[in-house]
């Protein structure tokens, strides 16, 4: 089956930030159209189908607002498509709308993904309480927090690992103009001495609350021809999901995210992604997602993924930087983040990430997860189009 | 282009409400007779998407629980989307298309009944011009209505006949909530009356779709879709013309209807108005068989009901009695989307 090879020539993003009260839902959305459009030196007449995400509805309190949106990113008269998969939404909506080119059902698409968290209280939106069900506990890091425990108790992991997490990423936001959380004072010091919100999560080893938007303009690879500046090329796509609660899962390294993992590199032909990968854009909204992820994901052996964080591998500098833009740690609007995820990791191997870019980045990865940690959803990406 | 099929379709017995069922309650029997029609377990299936709403069900995530109901362990490539599961399908259709799954399951649901859903759906308009005002769905539908007979398209008692025969058609439907001889009723919403608007209802439907042999194989006579596509309109009422569809009508071209002569058209239109505008936009004459289902006006499960048109002119396909049918889905405030798929069996045009 000939697939079309997917192009990634526009990327935009807003200014992500607590609250953004000078804009409307439908300002915030068209701002990072806009500047994917400008990227990829194109209007909105060649557009053909537009793409949206985002996470739950009840976080800006808009029941399916891409009805209302279609003004805004100039889907009238074209098809417009909502995608909703938890907090890897971001990541499947690019890939719904990548797979819209592969098939040839259009040329050139819009995808985007936003969330405007200061419109509500996202950590009670996640947790009205439904009859007869257990609670989300109290947001998500309630949820979280036992299985990082379980890591830790697993692997033998010092209690140290996640500040250093936390500490890099917090330091690599600071070199992105976009990301939320700018810092200039952070220590590793400060980040141990945070209050412990869901032991073992320091309040500086989790996601802030953000407003903000991501765009991409994908394309084939006559329109990749056509693109002023170098595209990113997608490699390979998938998405993977398992149930939320069953016997037998293991909510430390769920076997979604390894078959998700598997499925694209197999696409890719990686067959060692520690070394092929030059760089990697992760979901990591608590500081300890790292090194689990490292495991799942298939760069470190099971129980290792510490010690690569332990031994500076994923710093900016290291052999397998984890999260340079900063990551889900120091932004997370979050029907956006995996889509951030993804732009981040396009951005790196156009050579267009700024003061955060890995010298001679060829191939990266971008990864989300969702849910109670059952949707995952991840790409890689490429300098090269893909062979064949 | 991948020939692709939908190979089998369920629904549940579509009820006002169904307290006693959870939504993955509701679901999994319409899940078992989809998969058991095909013989394919779940986890044989190359590609599953879902649609549905979390605003019907009260609470983020609402999905989540549901996806628990297909089985999807071992993991499933899954992907889901917050609309009507008409949609569900032309992402399922799309994925197929790309060769990565040979075939999917898409199913979607709704329970109305835990909430009042005409207000519910002002949830879905402008959130900061239109939203606060509270203007309901049947509000908005009889503003659509009031249009279409002033414009001099139709007129009161032309909406109580598509209602009768709507209601009488869903006498042969099993699943049909509302069927038989059903009053006009008093007006709701001036000019609708009870007997124009669809019953508020609980339902949820799957379909199985292939490509190629495998279709062939998992059905006797495929409904072959031969093109699907969806348009948006502009949400802001006061900038369309309600008395047209033009978002239908490009769908329709897209999909090649215009192309060959139709013998059926399952239309979501659950406000017999709507089934007015539709007509028109489309061209469909009096030669075309419209909702021999019964229609929304029979059985309006939301999020469902869309995929249910898509199912119903499959399954008319399926067992032969048509050769050629047009299904719609529609999605927002007076037809703001519509979806358009073309589905034709093996016979059809040789």
């Amino acid at each position: 089956m000939a697939e079309e090879p997917v192009a990634v020539v526009g990327i935009g993003q807003t200014k992500h930030v607590a609250a953004r009260h000078d804009v409307s839902i439908a300002g915030l959305v068209r701002e990072a159209a806009v500047r994917a459009l400008e990227d990829a030196a194109l209007t909105w007449s060649d557009i053909d189908a537009v793409v949206i995400g985002k996470a739950p509805d009840f976080f800006e309190g808009v029941m399916m607002p891409e009805l209302y949106l279609a003004d805004a990113l100039g889907a009238v008269g074209k098809p417009m498509l909502r995608v909703h998969t938890a907090g890897s939404v971001g990541g499947s909506t690019a890939l719904v709308a990548a797979n819209l080119v592969a098939a040839r059902v259009h040329r050139t698409v819009l995808t985007l993904a936003f969330e405007k968290q200061s419109e509500s209280n996202a950590m009670w939106g996640l947790s009205l309480p439904v009859p007869f069900q257990q609670p989300l506990l109290a947001g998500a890091g309630g949820f979280f927090a036992p299985h990082v425990r379980a890591y830790m108790r697993r692997t033998g992991a010092p209690d140290t690992v996640g500040s250093l997490v936390a500490y890099k990423d917090r330091r690599n936001a600071l070199k992105n103009p976009y990301a939320h959380l700018h810092d200039t004072g952070i220590t590793l010091e400060k980040v141990q001495a945070s209050p412990m919100l869901w032991d073992p999560i320091r309040y500086s080893e989790t996601c802030p609350s953000s407003d903000g938007a991501c765009a991409m303009v994908l394309t084939d690879r006559a329109g990749a021809g056509r693109a002023p500046y170098p595209p990113a090329w997608v490699h390979g796509g998938a998405m993977r999901s398992e149930p939320t609660l069953f016997a037998g899962k293991d909510f430390v390294s769920p076997q979604a995210g390894r078959d998700c993992a598997a499925d694209v590199y197999r696409q890719a032909r990686i067959t060692d992604p520690r070394r092929e990968i030059d760089a990697v854009e992760m979901y990591v909204p608590f500081s300890w997602y790292e090194p689990m992820w490292l495991e799942n994901l298939g760069f470190a052996g099971e129980g290792e993924g510490w010690k690569l964080t332990e031994a500076g591998v994923t710093e900016l500098d290291g052999d397998l930087p984890v999260n340079p833009s900063g990551g889900v740690l120091s932004t997370n609007p979050i029907g956006a983040s995996g889509m951030i995820r993804f732009a981040e990791a396009a951005l790196q191997v156009r050579g267009r990430a700024g003061e955060h870019q890995i010298d001679g980045a060829a191939r990266a990865v971008g990864h989300a997860y969702g849910g109670g940690a059952q949707f995952f959803a991840m790409w890689l990406v490429g300098s090269q189009p893909p062979p064949g | 282009m991948r020939d692709v099929a939908i190979v089998a379709f369920a629904q549940s017995p579509h009820r006002r409400r169904t307290d006693e069922l959870s939504e993955v309650d509701l679901l999994m029997p319409v899940l078992h007779e989809v998969l058991g029609a095909t013989g394919l377990k779940a986890n044989e299936i190359g590609f599953t998407c879902s649609g549905s709403a979390d605003y019907l069900a009260g609470r983020a995530f609402s999905f989540t629980m549901a996806l628990d109901g297909v089985g999807a362990h071992p993991p499933i490539s899954e992907s889901h989307v917050e609309t009507d599961g008409a949609w569900a399908l032309y992402e399922a259709w799309v994925k197929i298309l790309t060769g990565e799954a040979d075939t999917a399951l898409v199913y979607s649901y709704g329970k109305s009944s835990p909430g009042e859903v005409r207000d519910v759906l002002t949830r879905q308009l402008d959130p900061y011009y239109l939203a606060p005002l509270w203007p309901d769905s049947v509000s908005l539908a009889a503003l659509q209505a009031q249009a279409l007979i002033d414009a001099g398209h139709t007129d009161e008692a032309a909406l109580t006949a598509v209602a009768a025969r709507s209601r009488t058609d869903a006498t042969a439907n099993p699943y049909a909530q509302l069927t038989g001889d059903v009053p006009a009723g008093d007006h709701l919403v001036h000019p609708l009356r009870t007997g124009d608007c669809p019953p508020i209802g609980d339902g949820a439907a799957a379909v199985v779709l292939a490509a190629g042999d495998t279709a062939r194989s998992l059905c006797d006579r495929p409904a072959w879709i031969r093109g699907i596509d969806h348009r948006i309109e502009a949400h802001s009422l006061g900038v369309r013309d309600l008395t047209d569809s033009p978002s239908a009508r490009l769908a329709a071209q897209h999909a090649g209807a215009f192309e060959r002569p139709l013998d059926t058209a399952e239309l979501h239109a659950p406000f017999t108005s709507q089934e007015v505008v539709l007509r028109r936009a489309l061209g469909l004459g009096d030669d075309v068989r419209i909702n021999p289902s019964g229609g929304a006006l029979a059985a309006n499960p939301i999020m469902a009901a869309g995929l249910i048109r898509l199912g119903e002119a499959a399954a008319r396909i399926h067992r032969g009695a048509s050769d050629r049918a047009l299904a719609h889905a529609t999605s927002g405030p007076c037809l703001q989307q519509n979806l358009v798929a073309v589905l034709e069996g093996e016979s059809a045009h040789g």
